[in-house]
């Protein structure tokens, strides 16, 4: 008088089966079509379409198409790759719908600008798209920080830097790094000490995952290039001293100009190359470096180390 | 091999969105249908009628006990190729014809495809829609989707045929033609198996009924011995104008006709008033026992269990 | 017993006819024939384009809202007028049932797309002047626009087979939306942390994948299609309705009709 014991099993076994059958299939699909979602984005003819096409509900659609974003740029970093075009039109689409969605314009700041394998090297559109940024939300101050970001990182021009730095400091709340490095743009810009300002406030003023790991990993690399000029004049100078290069380390602490054998952020040692040079042991973990390296390497695509993404 | 077996049939409903209580609509049933019998399933409105009959169509799975038909379990399709069923006021798919849809039937009950045409053409004049059948259902009165109903229910000749208050809304020319199908169909050795809560359909047309009254069988029997059993009244005609006064105790109802005197009393007092009214010198015209309808058992017993209930609860 | 099932779908199939259903063809075939002549006169050089986004969307979109609509009163609406109880006291398997009315509403559905198919590439035709080769494709759009249809007419079937009309249009309406965007769904997921990162995975993959199925503005761009996507998208679109009409034949075998 119940239901029938042998429909129920058939079509619960059946039922399973094609349950994981289509989780299977699903993988597939999703493997086919990779870069399908994505490249919709190259047949919408502009933002102000999708905006209207979005029937109001432009907040939703938006975190949908900043979700695209992040994630075709993971993918594509994590490949070492070299294009990037799909990443301008993504934020694009991604602001037009929500102006107010701040970390957009940090992304384009750090990723659109920069020349690959770490960016799509559109500076002049990133300007464009962190200035819209402003204009929708002129008390930001992060905006404004990211706008000189750009000029000073990737247009070289100090003085439209120094401008966007000064506005800025004029928003409230704005971080205190901004007077300063308006301040010092003049004199100072091309130094060191400039840049680590920058990348430490860039890592300060965000919390997206990504604009973090490159921070720190450019902040990595600040730091081993100042490691690696000052050893380099210390050997100069012992060279100058005592009219040989030093043959370790170790002849240095002999003479008093070291305290220790110097290590690098990770903790392994300095090497002494041939003909005074200071080279890291593994140039391949310091994405971004610019001293350190033996002659004729090729830097590899940047990647970030999962520690990066996980500091807080 | 009886027609049908109800062995213990139940069912429990909970109701109630959050506590849900549960609400009994069916006792634990035991019942015997015989092949070739009319049997009448009674009941007051809310008895637990259509949820047997639902039971026994597999429409709604009992909460304990079982049932057979023809000897084969409910939901066995073999059985039900057997089966008729005519559900309380019917719908069926307003979207066909007459035709269409006993059509339609006809292929679901697995009728061979070369007779069904002339099946239909048959039952569709033996209902009396034979000038219908080309109309549409939506169009059709009650009377007519009625007969459509019953139509659809012997369409396959099947041995054992379900009524769900076949009569309701018939006038009373409806009435005696559905009266008439179903002897036809006794005739034919088929079994009958009908609920309703006309009781003198039931009495003329039934070889044996059950009573049922909140869920519970309260008796089954051949009509007669069921009313037998109810003490019955004597009517007693005399000549006179008034009813003497030493008889007026054993009386309830008594008028006079012209210069006859008219009075019902219990069997039980029949000899306390025949011997009154000779005492009095009146003259007997006659004695004669009053069939007691199958009603006055059915009320007398409903009122019993009423007490029952009242008593227990 | 496949008889029976044929005999249901067949009705169904009338059914649906007989309910000016089709009717909704005449509300696509103006809109097409509108929008074909004035495309014209809005947008110069991108008629077919607009052509064939906008007619291949009115042909997912109509015959989405008809198969939820039918779908879910298919069960439903015989349950309420106890149609059901003549046709389940004969020799009809309840899963025959379920099976038999969802080939119904299915076939139904396919008649429907290949009318509008029709409409669509007159406009084409009336707009472009001719075909071009990379029209082909629109085809093959079609025939994942019915693949959809299947999908959610199961899908409906299934909440049709438990819940109340309004509430089954509400679900079936739902997972429409939510399917469109399934495969962000799962680009969230694979984001997501912990306890919220294992729920939006399985939903991700319990919810009708119908982004791979919408290939409009590709094919409004004559891309061409891969064969390894038309196969594994029918053989994806098979399993899920698979899945769904078991669950509907597993809750109906259960059902206690009121």
């Amino acid at each position: 008088m119940k239901p029938s014991a042998r429909i129920t099993a058939i079509f619960t076994l059946v039922l399973l089966v094609c349950l994981v059958l289509s989780c299977c299939i699903l993988r597939h699909l999703d493997s086919l079509r990779s870069q399908a979602t994505l490249e919709e984005v190259l047949y919408i003819p502009s933002p102000k379409v999708v905006k209207r096409l979005s029937l109001g509900y432009d907040g939703l659609l938006a975190d949908v198409y900043w979700t695209r974003a992040v994630q075709y740029f993971g993918n594509k970093h994590h490949l070492g790759s070299r294009d990037y075009q799909l990443l301008a039109p993504l934020l694009e689409i991604t602001t037009a719908l929500d102006p107010h969605l701040i970390v957009a314009y940090e992304f384009g700041a750090n990723f659109l600008a920069p020349p690959p394998p770490n960016g799509a090297a559109l500076a002049q559109r990133a300007v464009q798209l962190v200035e819209y940024g402003i204009r929708n939300n002129p008390d930001e101050w992060r905006l404004y920080y990211n706008l000189g970001f750009i000029y000073y990182m990737e247009l070289k021009d100090y003085a439209k830097a120094a401008d966007a730095f000064a506005r800025g400091s004029k928003a409230p709340n704005a971080h205190p790094a901004l007077t300063i490095m308006a301040a010092e743009m003049a004199q100072h810009a091309g130094e060191l000490e400039m840049a680590r300002m920058m990348w430490t406030t860039a890592y300060q003023s965000t919390r997206d995952r990504n604009v973090r790991a490159n921070a720190i990993t450019h902040l990595r690399a600040l730091r081993v290039d100042q490691d690696v000029t000052v050893l380099e004049k210390l050997i100069t100078d012992y060279h100058q001293k005592t009219g040989h290069l030093p043959s370790s380390f170790g002849d240095l602490k002999a003479a008093g100009m070291l305290r220790a054998v110097p290590v690098d952020p990770f903790g392994d040692p300095y090497k002494l190359a041939p003909g005074g040079r200071v080279e890291v042991r593994e140039p391949d973990d310091f994405p971004f470096i610019t001293k350190g390296t033996p002659p004729g390497y090729v830097p590899p695509p940047p990647k970030f180390r999962a520690s990066d993404f996980g500091a807080s | 091999m009886a027609a049908i077996e109800i062995l213990g049939l139940e069912k429990t409903y909970s109701v109630g969105f959050w506590r849900k209580r549960p609400k009994c609509a069916l006792r634990p049933l035991h019942l015997n249908v015989q092949q070739g019998e009319i049997f009448g399933f009674l009941g007051p409105n809310g008895a637990g009628k259509t949820t047997t009959l639902k039971l026994l169509m597999g429409l709604v799975f009992p909460t304990g006990g079982s049932a057979r038909i023809l000897g084969k379990e409910i939901n066995d399709p073999e059985m039900k190729a057997q089966i008729g069923f005519l559900p309380e006021q019917p719908y069926f798919y307003d979207y066909l014809t007459a035709n269409e849809l006993l059509e339609y039937y006809a292929q679901l009950s697995g009728v061979a495809a070369p007779e069904r045409q002339r099946k239909v053409r048959y039952m569709l004049g033996r209902v009396g829609l034979q000038d219908a059948a080309a109309v549409q259902l939506r169009k059709f009165s009650k009377g007519m989707l009625q007969r459509v109903g019953i139509a659809q229910a012997i369409l396959h000749d099947p041995k054992v045929v379900f009524f769900d208050e076949p009569m309701s809304g018939l006038d009373p020319m409806g009435r005696r033609e559905v009266r008439d199908l179903m002897e036809e169909l006794k005739r034919q050795g088929k079994t009958v198996f009908f609920s309703t809560h006309i009781l003198s359909d039931a009495e003329s047309l039934c070889d044996r009924v059950a009573i049922i009254h909140k869920g519970e069988l309260q008796g089954v029997g051949a009509v007669a011995d069921l009313t037998s059993s109810v003490e019955g009244k004597v009517e007693i005609l005399w000549h006179g104008s008034a009813v003497p006064p030493s008889l007026k105790g054993l009386t309830a109802e008594c008028h006079a006709i012209g210069d006859t005197v008219r009075a019902v009393v219990r069997e039980a007092n029949q000899d306390a008033a025949i011997d009154t009214l000779r005492r009095e010198g009146l003259r007997i015209i006659s004695v004669t026992p009053v069939r007691v309808s199958l009603e006055e058992y059915f009320v007398r017993k409903l009122k019993v269990c009423e007490i029952a209930a009242g008593i227990s609860s | 017993m496949s008889a029976r099932v044929v005999h249901i779908a067949a009705n169904t199939f009338r059914e649906a006819v007989r309910d000016r259903v089709l009717y909704n063809l005449i509300a696509f075939a103006l809109l097409m024939s509108a929008a074909a002549v004035l495309v014209g006169q809005i947008s110069i050089g991108i008629e077919r384009l607009v052509v064939v986004n906008l007619g291949l969307t009115a042909v997912s979109l109509f015959g989405v809202v008809i198969a939820a609509i039918i779908g879910i009163s298919l069960v439903s609406k015989e349950i309420e007028k106890r149609t059901l109880y003549t046709v389940l006291s004969r020799p009809v398997h309840r899963w025959e049932f379920i099976v038999g009315k969802f080939l119904g509403l299915a076939g139904t559905l396919v008649v429907n797309t290949f009318f509008m198919a029709v409409g669509v590439f007159a406009a084409l035709l009336y707009v472009g002047h001719g075909f071009q080769s990379g029209d082909g494709w629109i085809v093959v759009a079609l025939y994942f626009i019915i693949l959809q249809f299947v999908v959610m007419t199961a899908l409906a079937l299934l909440f049709s087979s438990f819940s109340s009309p309004l509430l089954s249009a509400v679900f079936a309406f739902s997972l429409f939306v939510i399917g469109s965007f399934a495969e962000d769904l799962r680009g969230f997921a694979g984001m997501a942390q912990g306890l919220s990162r294992w729920l939006a995975t399985a939903a991700a993959y319990l919810v009708p994948n119908l982004s791979s199925l919408n290939i409009i503005s590709s094919v409004a761009h004559q891309q061409p299609v891969s064969t390894q996507l038309i196969f594994s998208n029918t053989l994806y679109a098979l399993m899920y309705t698979g899945m769904a009409l078991c669950g509907a034949v597993l809750v109906f075998e259960r059902r206690n009709l009121k």
